[in-house]
């Protein structure tokens, strides 16, 4: 890392004074042709950037983790003050204060939402999903001829809008979690196939030689080494699925659901225009989404341990 | 190719599945059918009865053929409204609706993508950039996004902005953060030893991006626009649920409304040949490019 940010280092000085002088003019000009509001906006930004821009030239590793949370926060006591300042309608943006607010004191309807969506819904069907897709790829890796004609048709559905399949696992399981479960089967099958299939070919020929001089049968083979091998291929598609688990369980919700969940929430809300309830709904999303995803990148750390990406951290 | 065959296998495999399942699923309904009329019908009656059915729980293949054909073809040169005889495309085809969802995709990709070049270009150039907006624009691909796309369209129509830009925006925003990410990754992919050689030949910063980092960066920015051409399709189409008028997303809904599944694979079809193109477009430009560079494989 040192060696590679030579350049950006020896430009560094130059390209920051120019960065400045035209923040400088910039807030020159705002303060001349707009009001006090702009200019206060301005001036709160500009304050972080400087704080951030000398924690980040200090160095070190607690300083490094605060200026991201500086950055975050300003950008929500920007929004604040522009919803205060400028009297913004709640009906078009509410603020974080406001959506805090919502978000406090009806947790029990987002608690009944995050069940039913994500508990059921997305969890259910991304365990299902992605079993069967390992299931399916270990079969599929015995056989070259699967292997040959089912990759390139599993890479092609993997880029299609597979969300559009929605309205019809609606159709057929029914409005409850069911259908939602069956969107998310549907959406993480392929994806983490692609990648489960490319991790069993990982292993490399003298490994592979080295257990048949052990007369290893195809199984312990299998479980022993080619499993291992894959796992941060697995991974990494399990990774992809947890946020198409959820798009595909939100998204599903559009299409019919019964009264309760984070996609029915969020459609009939906008359309009640209680946008601090869509947006505390927003912020489960988030949450559930990068808390999802943060347990899977917790559990791939203890599986592959052993992995270069994983050691030396 | 040696691995058409196996391909073409494939794909037989599940066209037999699909019509076998096509068969089982529609055939209760007929089964009804003829329990209410009172009379007895043999599987030699269900088979090709589940084939033609009006609205089937699962369309037969053929069907979706015929219907996107109808929805396609026979409604822009024979319907009335079509383009032959109105001159202008038919609302009710799927041409129409495909060109909108179409069009907002690529403007919305089109600005995700240079926007995200450009903060890209910023985070590798600025420390504090760098350790600002990273974390965030990393944490921003675990959130399902696409969620509050009706958000997005309701208040930006309620503000007045309707038509093609709020579609564009969502399509933008689901483009932007893959872009930014895989393309600080090309950025800084150039090895300690190319930066060294650059710094001896007492290059600028801005010579070190355009001679080195930006040709480096190549594989990893047309990895990251695929990725972020096929979001911003999802996204669009998403994008179009709550709004009414024209797009495969209000088909979609329209469809699941009143039942046409026919209608719904035709489009779910119109889509995925859409949305697979736009990646192959994007597939064979990276392959002319790495070509031209000397990075092809």
């Amino acid at each position: 890392m040192s060696s590679s940010a030579g350049i950006a280092r020896t430009g560094a000085p130059r390209f920051l004074g120019l960065e400045g002088l035209i923040a400088l003019m910039g807030g020159g000009l705002a303060v001349l042709a707009w009001d006090w509001r702009v200019t206060l906006l301005l001036g709160a930004w500009l304050g972080a950037w400087a704080v951030n821009h000398g924690l980040s030239q200090m160095g070190g590793r607690w300083r490094m983790r605060l200026v991201p949370v500086i950055f975050g926060a300003t950008l929500l006591v920007l929004w604040e003050m522009t919803v205060t300042m400028f009297a913004v309608p709640s009906v078009i943006l509410p603020g974080p204060l406001a959506i805090a607010a919502r978000f406090g004191s009806s947790m029990d309807v987002l608690w009944g939402d995050f069940v039913q969506t994500f508990v059921k819904g997305a969890l259910s069907g991304y365990a299902m999903g992605c079993g069967a897709a390992v299931l399916t790829a270990v079969a599929v890796d015995r056989s070259a001829f699967l292997q040959r004609g089912l990759l390139p048709v599993g890479n092609f559905v993997a880029a299609l809008p597979v969300v559009g399949i929605a309205p019809i696992l609606v159709m057929w399981f029914g409005f409850d979690w069911q259908s939602k479960a069956a969107v998310v089967v549907v959406m993480v099958f392929f994806p983490v196939l692609v990648n489960t299939v490319a991790g069993l070919r990982a292993t490399d020929a003298m490994q592979r030689d080295l257990m048949a001089t052990y007369s290893a049968s195809y199984w312990q083979g299998l479980f022993k080494l080619r499993l291992p091998a894959a796992m941060p291929f697995i991974f990494n598609g399990l990774k992809i699925a947890t946020t198409l688990a959820m798009i595909g369980a939100i998204v599903a919700e559009f299409f019919g659901s019964p009264t309760q969940g984070m996609g029915f929430r969020i459609s009939t809300e906008v359309g009640r225009l209680g946008l601090d309830m869509v947006w505390a709904e927003i912020a489960v999303a988030a949450m559930a989404g990068s808390a999802f995803y943060g347990v899977v990148a917790m559990l791939e750390k203890g599986v592959t341990f052993w992995h270069p990406s994983q050691r030396g951290r | 190719m040696k691995s058409a065959g196996p391909v073409l296998g494939v794909v037989g495999v599940i066209v037999a599945l699909w019509y076998a399942a096509a068969v089982l699923m529609n055939a209760q309904w007929e089964r009804d059918q003829a329990g209410r009329a009172g009379v007895e019908i043999g599987w030699t009656q269900i088979v090709p009865a589940t084939m033609a059915q009006e609205r089937p729980v699962l369309p037969a293949p053929h069907q979706v053929a015929a219907e996107l054909w109808q929805l396609t073809w026979g409604e822009e040169v024979s319907g009335r409204r079509g383009i032959v005889q109105s001159g202008s495309l038919s609302n009710r085809g799927l041409v129409l609706h495909a060109w909108v969802t179409f069009s907002a995709t690529m403007l919305g990709f089109a600005i995700g993508s240079g926007f995200g070049i450009l903060l890209a270009v910023g985070i590798v150039n600025n420390r504090a950039m760098d350790a600002s907006v990273m974390p965030w624009a990393i944490a921003s691909q675990t959130i399902p996004i696409v969620a509050i796309a009706p958000m997005i369209i309701v208040v930006l129509n309620s503000v007045g902005v309707a038509g093609l830009i709020p579609k564009a925006i969502i399509a933008a925003y689901l483009s932007f953060f893959p872009v930014v990410v895989g393309m600080v990754k090309g950025l800084r992919s150039p090895d300690g030893m190319q930066l060294d050689l650059l710094r001896t030949y007492n290059a600028s910063s801005a010579q070190g991006l355009w001679k080195l980092r930006l040709p480096a960066s190549m594989p990893y920015l047309f990895a990251s626009l695929k990725v972020g051409v096929a979001a911003s399709f999802v996204g669009t189409i998403v994008a179009e649920l709550p709004l009414g008028g024209a797009g495969l997303g209000t088909r979609l809904l329209a469809g699941s409304y009143y039942g046409q599944t026919i209608q719904i694979w035709a489009t779910l079809v119109v889509a995925s040949v859409l949305a697979a193109s736009m990646v192959a477009v994007v597939n064979s430009i990276q392959t002319r490019v790495l070509a031209r560079m000397g990075m092809g494989a």
